[in-house]
This record gives structure tokens, sequence and C-alpha cells, in this order.
């Protein structure tokens, strides 16, 4: 099996401070990675420097696409900007923390969904409609919402609406960072357990960053521990969780409130 | 040996200027300068082009960008019309045209088929233009994506990578409020199948004269400081839905003075219990319909 | 009945081992040494496993045994790549070839706990919204079986360990101890792996679903499955076993 993305020594410094050093992993097919750290691990800089949106010291991040005809792996870094916003538009997805990072306040819900469709040329009015029901009923938010305004929905609808947005595509990779920080746990609840459905139904990969270990724990296959810009550990979820060899990841563990 | 320059700047003595003032109000180097943004905005149909706005003697949002091109372009043998709303006789067409007339001493006219160069807020004239004729349009906010993107930066980007599809949103939001593109005016066209324009404030009914006209198009916002243009024989695509194509506004009226069923009319309350009368926007259009309707030898 | 006694002496740490891997074997570990470090509380070190080895072949069930913190439950997590071991190596066959558990990349483990190597675990990470029919049939799915197939397989596991229906459709939240158990165990029993590790399967059990889970292990040792366990419960182990490997306490 060939990997779906290869990050290859990647670093990011801010003045004297490392926030990302020579972080170094590979992504396959289906696979949920996580990346746990505290804040100012440096994971969110990570993931925002693999999806280029701000540039990295140096390292290399190849993505090969399943869609890329010439099944050449693309080289993120050195692609032009164009090429990198189709990407981002198609195969790639970002969500954030905030789902008003995320997405169009001002236009409704129905409209957040189908501008990823719109962007990629569908200019059929009904289908487009047709295909943001849908994704609605999939992200399990009333379809009878879809023409109001995003500002009236509760923080979980947001941010299960960013979902919807950015899967409309279909994408093969998506990034998360935080998707369920500030929300209750209840909410929380429903939004991991349908975005587990989600990865599964729709065979996606995932690089999943947070601080919560009840997230990991129920998302992610693969597990990356980061500490002040470093990769401390690696392993599958249960491994790193269950068998914890560096210091800073059993300090991590032991912390925890919930089993 | 210098070259002959074409005759912009000394009018004919017979002609009386108001003194003090240059050709045309501005001076040569800005006239230059806008030229030449002219001349790349031609060359790039409806690819917005940034200039040297100047201060001129009315405040902004009252058609300066239209003046500084008009201006720009003007030349002592040309014919200049002026119109507002489809109207020659409206407070800001007739304060126009006697500024030029004042700063360049050129000859005025109210009929399209006389004009060389015609300025225009918000209309485009019934009668065809023909080659050789240059429109100039005032334009308010020339940004066909200002609505959805705030930051210039990013819809630079996206113009320069065909990245449209927020418009659509805007078509698709239209739909969805009213059922129907709801947008009467300013509706966005795509020029040479490839940069997105405002065509200024016009009704949507006169996008389509804007397709493949023989006549050169200019595009002036004095306060956003950015031109544009279409030349002669471009394609100028109003954007739509396959379900929604692009239709024109309908009257189900004619026009009370002229009986024209095929002009953009406006709606005129005439009385306290409702009465109203549908009568041409554009006046000239409409008098020569009338002229044409009197019976030979009546006045 | 062989015993293979193995006492937990100190060993010099071995390189892997060239030896040729019996054919008929499924699981083949050789030579185990794991430890844990607690760099929170002095740094301070545990050896569990020195050495430890074992071959398992179609249709053994073996048994670990041994006192509590002897090492059985590290040597089976081991085995299941939950616990990395700190030398040695874990032979699986796997897809018609031998991989080594012990040194295997992250996707490769995926693929072996997908479809070669089954774990029935004392705990049931419940997930609020999903039925217990759900979360049992989810291994099977991974594998690739229709969901519809892959319920209907569970359902019919469920009836047997005398799960009550009502509680199929519900989530497993609010199921007692032995109900959990048994809709792990319906879990890993719906896969046909070759080799199936079981950590104490029936301590939550009656007699009678006792007697149904020895039935079920007896069926896999049929097929053809290797099973390695942990059981508490003495007749249940004397019914299903074959084969033993004690553990013994280090001093």
């Amino acid at each position: 099996m060939k990997p779906l993305l290869d990050v290859s020594n990647l670093s990011k410094t801010y003045g004297a401070v490392r926030a990302c050093d020579r972080i170094s992993f590979s992504l396959y097919p289906g696979q949920i990675l996580g990346i746990i750290g505290e804040s100012g691990s440096g994971k969110s800089t990570l993931l925002s420097a693999i999806a280029r949106q701000i540039p990295a010291d140096s390292g290399k991040v190849t993505y090969h696409s399943p869609k890329n005809g010439t099944g050449e792996p693309l080289d993120i870094f050195s692609i032009s900007e164009s090429e990198r916003r189709q990407l981002m538009r198609n195969e790639w997805g970002f969500v954030r923390q905030h789902a008003r990072d995320g997405l169009r306040m001002k236009v409704t819900a129905g409209a957040n969904i189908g501008e990823r469709l719109m962007d990629t040329g569908h200019r059929h009015y009904g289908n487009i409609r047709t295909e943001a029901k849908r994704w609605l009923e999939q992200v399990e938010i009333p379809t009878n919402r879809m023409d109001d305004l995003p500002g009236t929905f509760s923080g979980g609808m947001q941010q299960r609406l960013q979902l919807a947005r950015v899967l409309v595509t279909q994408p093969r990779l998506v990034l998360m960072d935080e998707p369920t920080g500030g929300l209750d746990v209840s909410v929380q609840a429903r939004l991991l357990d349908l975005m587990r459905q989600l990865v599964r139904s729709l065979n996606l990969s995932v690089i999943l960053v947070t601080h919560d270990i009840g997230v990991i724990r129920l998302l992610a296959h693969r597990l990356l521990v980061m500490n002040c810009g470093e990769v401390v550990e690696q392993g599958l979820t249960d491994q790193v969780l269950d068998d914890p060899h560096h210091s800073y990841t059993q300090s991590l563990i032991s912390a925890t409130l919930v089993p | 040996m210098t070259a002959k320059l074409p005759n912009t700047t000394t009018p004919d003595a017979a002609i009386s200027v108001e003194p003090g003032f240059n050709f045309a109000y501005l001076d040569e180097q800005t006239k230059r300068s806008i030229r030449r943004s002219l001349l790349k905005a031609v060359a790039i149909p409806g690819h917005q082009i940034p200039f040297s706005s100047r201060e001129m003697p009315m405040s902004y949002g009252w058609g300066t960008g239209g003046i500084q091109v008009t201006a720009s372009v003007i030349g002592a043998d040309d014919t200049l019309k002026v119109i507002d709303q489809g109207a020659d006789d409206t407070t800001n067409a007739v304060n126009i045209r006697r500024f030029f007339k004042k700063v360049c001493g050129i000859k005025t006219t109210e009929e399209t088929t006389e004009a060389t160069v015609i300025q225009t807020r918000h209309r485009v004239p019934e009668t065809p233009l023909r080659e050789g004729q240059t429109m100039v349009y005032q334009v308010p906010i020339p940004e066909p994506l200002r609505w959805i993107e705030p930051s210039e930066i990013e819809t630079r980007k996206m113009h320069s990578l065909s990245e449209y599809g927020a418009m659509h949103v805007k078509l698709y939001e239209d739909i969805t409020r009213f059922g129907h593109i709801a947008t009467a005016y300013d509706y966005p066209v795509m020029v040479n199948d490839r940069y997105m324009m405002r065509p200024s404030p016009i009704p949507r009914f006169d996008n389509p004269k804007l397709n493949m006209s023989p006549a050169l198009q200019l595009f002036g916002a004095g306060r956003e400081k950015r031109l544009y243009a279409v030349p002669p024989y471009t394609t100028v695509k109003s954007l739509d839905f396959e379900d929604h194509p692009f239709s024109v506004e309908q009257w189900d009226k004619p026009c009370e003075f002229c009986g024209s069923t095929e002009s953009y009319l406006d709606e005129v309350v005439t009385d306290n219990e409702g009465g109203r009368l549908w009568i041409c926007s554009d006046t000239d259009y409409c008098n020569r319909r009338q002229a044409q309707m009197k019976p030979v030898g009546e006045k | 009945m062989s015993d293979q006694t193995y006492l937990l002496e100190r060993l010099p740490v071995f390189s892997p081992s060239h030896k040729p891997l019996p054919d008929e074997a499924l699981l083949c570990a050789r030579d185990l040494y794991k430890g844990f470090t607690l760099h929170n509380q002095g740094g301070i070190h545990f050896p569990v496993l020195e050495g430890v080895s074992l071959i398992v072949k179609p249709g053994d069930c073996v048994a670990l045994e041994g006192a509590s913190g002897s090492g059985k439950s590290t040597f089976m997590r081991s085995l299941y790549a939950n616990y990395r071991v700190d030398s040695g190596e874990i032979w699986i066959k796997h897809r018609g070839q031998w991989k080594d558990i012990a040194t295997a990349q992250a996707h490769e483990l995926i693929d072996i706990r997908c479809y070669s190597l089954g774990y029935v675990s004392q705990f049931l990470r419940v997930i609020p919204r999903v039925s217990a029919v759900d979360v049992a049939a989810e291994p099977l799915m991974d594998t690739g079986v229709e969901p519809t197939v892959a319920k209907d397989k569970v359902r019919s596991l469920f009836s047997r360990l005398n799960l009550p229906e009502r509680l199929w459709s519900i989530s497993p939240t609010t199921f007692s101890g032995g109900e959990k158990q048994r809709v792990n165990i319906a879990r890993a029993f719906a896969v046909n792996y070759p080799v199936l590790l079981l950590d104490e399967p029936t301590s939550a059990l009656d007699a009678d679903n006792r007697s149904v889970v020895v039935q079920l292990i007896k069926e896999k040792k049929q097929q053809g499955c290797a099973l390695i366990g942990i059981f508490h419960d003495q007749s249940v182990r004397k019914q299903v076993c074959n084969q033993s490997l004690t553990f013994a306490l280090h001093d």
C-alpha cells in the first residue's frame, strides 16, 4: 500500500522558537492520524504548514493524488498557488476549530455547502440544492434549516455545517484543527460519532489535531505526540495511550481525568 | 523633428474655453497616465486597472471616474453626449455636459447618432452604437466580488485564478430568497470568457447591448481608483444557472409617448391617486420616435 | 497434553533469530522481553517479560497461567501490539506470509488486526449513539462483509449468547458487565480470525453462558483457529485448552 501523504523533515521557526522541528510521518489511505500535545506544542502550526497556509522553513510534503491522472506525486511546496487552491477545493478539506473561520456567515447554509460545487463548475441550481440537502442530512442538520444563516445555528450545528461544506466535494484528505474545541461534552460526543461514521463510510484519511485524549481514543488509528515542536512518541493509538514510553507521554496520559 | 500630435491641447480660437484651465481640465501628464492605464485595460478586457484618480471639481460619487476617462480621451473635434438614467436633461447630465463645454469648447449633442463620445450613468442608449463611438460608464464599485470578500488582496487572487464560484453563490442566494435572480442592475458578466466584471449600475435589460458591441466601452471608478474596458466586438455574457437562465425585464405597456415596446421604460407617478405612466428612459430615442410619428408638415 | 513451563530467569538479549518458522504454525512468538519504565516516578523500571516464547498451530488453545502481575496480560497485549516489546519477534501468518508484529509499521498492524488477529478484551469501548449490533458488526464489516450479512451474523451470536433481543438496537452504555462482555465476544467471534486472543472471556458470565462460550471456542478450534487465552475459570480452561504457558512472578 502506498502512502497518501509523506511529510519529511518539516520545520517551522518563529524567531527563536522552533514550532515544528523536523517532523516526519506517512499517512496511508483510510487512516486517521491524531496529533496530540498541549497548547504551544506546535501541532496547529504543523497542520497549517502541511496545507501550505503558512510557509514552512524546510522539509517536504508529498501527496499521492488518487484523482491525479498521471499518478505523479505532488510536491505540495512547489506546486503553484493555483494548483494548491484547486487541491484544497477538490481533494483536501480543512475543518477549523471555530466554525466561523471556516464558513461564510453571511450566506445561507445551503449556499455554504453549495459553494464548493459552484467553484468546481456546477451550474444547475436544482442539482446543487439537492446535493446540499443530502449533505445536511448526512451531518444531521434538519433540511428545513437549509435557507437559514449560520449565525442562527448552535455551535455544534455550525461545526457540522463546516463538515458538510468540506465533504461535499468528496475530499481524500481532511485536516482537522481541534474540531470539538469549545463545544459541550454531549455536543462533542455527537459530532465525534458523526465524524467517525463519515470517515468510515467515505474512506477518508484524516489528520486530526487536538489536545483531548478522549477524541483521540475514539477516532484515531495512529497517534503522534508532540512536545515543544518535536514528535516525542508515535504509534498505534492504543499503543501510545496504553504503553507510553516517553516521559512526556506518560505525564500526559496520567493527567487525564477520564479513562 | 517632433511628430505631429493629435489636437487635444489647444482648441481652435473660435471656440471659447474657460481661461486658466488646460484642455479638458486635466493636465497632459495626467491624461497620458490615464491613457496608458486605458491601453492596459483594453488589452485585458474586463480586468480592473488601478489609476491615479485626481481631485475633480465635484465630489466622489458624482461621476468623477467617468469624467476623468472622458477628459483623457476627448479631442477637440469630438462630439460629446452625456446621459443620466437615459436622459440628457437631468441635472447631472446637464452639469457634466456644461463642464466639458467650458473646459474643452467641444461640440455637444443630445443625439446618440451624432455623438463620438457618450458618457453615461446607469443606462446604455437604445439606439445601436456604431464603430468609432466610445461609451464611458460611471462606476461606483468596480469589484464584483466585494460583497462576498472584503479583502482586496483576496479578490485580486480570485480574479487571477479565475475563482468565480462565489459570484454564483450570490445568484444562488437570490434564487433561494426570491425565487429568481433578483439582481436588477449592475448584473455581473463574464468578459471575453475570462474576467468577471461589473457593468456599472445599468439595468440588466442593457447587458445584452454590451455583447459584441461595435463601440469601445470604457469604465471609470473615481473613488475606487480603477478603470476597465471592453474593446469592440468582445463577448460579454451575463451569469446564470442552467435551470435559471439570464432574462431581461419586460413591460406589458408600451411607452406612453412614442409607443415603443422595445425600450426600457421608466415608471412615472403622475398624481396622488396612484396614477402612473410608463415612458422611455432614453429621451433621445423617445424624441426621435415621436418625431417620426408626426405626419409630415406638422410642427 | 504437553506442558511448557518457563521460569522467568534473567537471560541476555538476543538479536533476531533467523531460525526457520514452522510451516503449519499460525503464530510464533520468540524471546519476548518487555519492561516498563515510569519516568515520572523516579524512572523506576519493571521487567515483566524476559525471554518468553510461544508457538501456536491451528486448533490449539493455549491457556496463559500465573499469579496476578506475573505478565500474562502483558504477554497477550504484546501479541496484539497493544504493548511494544523491548526485544524479540512475534511472527504471524498474515495474507499467506509471515509478518513480525514487533517491527511492523502502523498500517501493517492495522491490517493484521483487521484480518488475522482478534482480541476479546475485558473492556468494551462504548460510544453513546452506536447500537450493540453496530458495535459488534464493525470488525466484520471492516473486512468487507456487507452490513446486512454482518449484522445478521452478529445477531445470531447474540442469540446464542442469550443477549436479550431488546438490547440489540440500543447502545451498550447502560449494559451490565456480563452483557457488555457478550457483545465483546460476539464482536470478536463474528470474524474468522486465524488467531484469537481472549482476555478473561467468561469472568462476568453465568454458568449457562459460560458453556455457550466453551462451545464457541470449540467450534473455532474445529475451524482451524488458534486461541490464546487468560481463563480465570478452571472448568472452562479444562474444557477447551490443550496447552498452557505459565508465568512466574519476580522475586
